[in-house]
């Protein structure tokens, strides 16, 4: 039989607000345990909850950016459940009301355009920490984490493959950076997702039984985590059985994924208006201001990307996948006075390597976009080869030179263009290499590439390639 | 009555409160009282009309977005039963 995959996604986004989502204690990352647990995180009695303006901004920016209607009022509710790292017994969250109702993001795979559907996107406080380790029968509790903002967005169950999910879960990562409402820090967890996974049998309307991946914080964890599962349901069902609703959690050293707790208590959160908190009303002059504040979306930078230089789709999201590298791009186009496709492939392939092998981000790289652009104008201005280029790019990265022209001129790397000093390298090859000659004559035109390279070979790189060809085409005839 | 003798062990599960066996029929009868109560609601015609979110007609105030709390964790932890390391310490909890 085959089977389709149903995947649906609700990512929790921390957003990058210096204080929480009710109190008016700091959110930053790494402080010292309970030192930035105030009051009204711990829930003392007597005090009161008062939301965060930059909170609603930031929701209202993120729901005009995936197309959906923010509410004009939205109402908070209690969602009761019993933790330790939950000190009210509660979790203010939204219910029926959310901020950001129906909208929509646009994802990429295999070089085909998909829609994704969004249900919703709400707002509600993360809760705390567990250490269940070095406290001898005891569990250590940090508040720091209690009451930090966090937008849910819920997909609605459009993704077909683990593939898309990965996509999805990118661009929309992408997308809260671009906004600025989320440093989107995966490592910290301030991205991260569940995905409720079903199989059914192809054509079949209903939609399986679903589970529930908690907590995956990585893009290869999620593939991986949501490839196990759909390998898991199909071998119970084909084998007879049946899918389980429950959660489960994903172990990345044994890349499986183990049963948490059945959900048989789901509906059992009571959730119900929170009497400590108003309505939040949203008034249209206030969604204006936001809207002539958006910045160029990742959707609208890439069609611009693909008019403006025109580059290819697949070329074009790339360099948009982030702003920082969108930017670097632009910068590098517009400084370099080179093809944009030069600059594109620079910037996806040499660049993109080296920061990959050097495990950095692009706004730490040691080569500059104006570096990078100094480079680029010397190929386009036939100084030096692409192949020379490589050199001076990798002498720039490891600081041996401020620019381009300093390294040119030290390592004496200008190309040679002079006709007359490539001839005379081009006939000591020939004369060289005599039997290569023989067998060129005799019809093993591959041989050809041969001489290009030992020409090359005997100018150190320098010869200028295209005179190289000519110069050999003629003298080979 | 509304509810029934599984019902009020059920809520008192999910709040976490223990009856004892003679308590639960007291339980269920006044809770259901409460329910009876206002299950008269239910006469009025609400067709058209937007649910309440709070009893008071008034909406949120926003706060800025300032760090305005300095920590106070020693003095927060004087009334804690049990710490160590700064942490709040709670029975071991594990999933």
């Amino acid at each position: 039989m085959t089977w389709e995959t149903v995947i649906g996604l609700e990512i929790h986004t921390q957003l990058a607000t210096k204080s929480k989502i009710f109190s008016g204690a700091s959110t930053a990352y790494g402080a010292t345990p309970n030192t930035q647990a105030c009051a009204v995180d711990l829930g003392l009695p007597g005090v009161l909850p008062v939301i965060n303006e930059e909170v609603v901004r930031m929701a209202a920016k993120f729901g005009l950016a995936i197309g959906a209607e923010v509410a004009p009022r939205s109402v908070f509710a209690r969602k009761n459940y019993f933790y330790p790292d939950l000190p009210k017994g509660y979790q203010i969250s939204q219910y029926e009301l959310p901020i950001v109702n129906e909208g929509q993001l646009q994802i990429e795979v295999d070089d085909k355009e998909k829609t994704i559907a969004i249900t919703r996107a709400h707002l509600e406080e993360d809760a705390g920490k567990s250490l269940h380790e070095d406290f001898q029968g005891s569990s250590g509790i940090d508040l720091n984490r209690a009451g930090t903002p966090l937008l849910e967005i819920v997909s609605e169950p459009d993704m077909r493959s683990a593939k898309e999910a990965v996509a999805y879960m990118k661009k929309m990562h992408s997308l809260v950076r671009y906004l600025e409402i989320s440093d989107g820090n995966m490592q910290e967890g301030s991205f991260r997702c569940d995905a409720n996974v079903s199989v059914r049998p192809q054509g079949q309307k209903e939609f399986g039984t679903r589970t529930e991946l908690k907590n995956l914080n990585s893009f290869k964890f999620i593939e991986k985590a949501i490839n196990f599962e759909i390998e898991r349901q199909i071998d119970v069902l084909e084998g007879g059985g049946s899918v389980t609703q429950e959660t489960r959690l994903y172990d990345a050293e044994k890349n499986e994924t183990r049963s948490m707790r059945t959900k048989e208590e789901a509906n059992d959160y009571r959730y119900f208006p929170d009497p400590d908190l108003l309505p939040v009303m949203i008034e249209s002059a206030f969604l204006e201001q936001i809207k002539t504040n958006l910045p160029e979306l990742p959707d609208e930078k890439k069609q611009r990307f693909m008019q403006q230089y025109n580059l290819s789709l697949y070329d074009a999201s790339t360099l948009t996948s982030s702003r920082e590298l969108a930017d670097y791009f632009e910068k590098t186009v517009k400084a370099s006075n080179s093809e944009a496709k030069l600059c594109a492939n620079w910037v996806m392939g040499d660049l993109t390597a080296f920061l990959n092998k050097n495990n950095l981000e692009i706004t730490d790289s040691k080569v500059s976009a104006t570096q990078l652009a100094g480079i680029l104008r010397r190929i386009t201005d036939k100084t030096i080869s692409g192949k020379i280029a490589k050199q001076v790019f990798d002498a720039i990265w490891k600081g041996e030179g401020d620019d381009a022209d300093t390294i040119i001129e030290k390592r004496g790397l200008k190309q040679v263009t002079d006709s007359s000093a490539i001839e005379k390298l081009v006939d000591e090859v020939i004369t060289n290499n005599p039997k290569q000659l023989a067998d060129y004559k005799g019809g093993k035109e591959k041989l050809f590439g041969f001489f290009v390279g030992q020409v090359m070979k005997a100018s150190k790189g320098k010869a200028n390639p295209k005179q190289v060809n000519e110069l050999l085409k003629q003298k080979l005839l | 009555m509304p509810l029934q003798k599984e019902d009020v062990e059920k809520i008192a599960h999910l709040a976490r409160i223990s009856l004892s066996e003679q308590d639960i029929p007291v339980y269920t009868h006044h809770l259901s009282d409460i329910l009876i109560f206002v299950e008269q609601m239910n006469s009025v015609d609400t067709t058209g009309i937007t649910p309440m979110a709070h009893p008071l007609d008034a909406v949120a105030r926003l706060r800025p977005d300032i760090v305005s709390e300095s920590n106070q964790r020693d003095h927060f932890q004087t009334i804690a039963p049990q710490v160590e390391e700064g942490l709040y310490l709670v029975p071991k909890v594990i999933e």
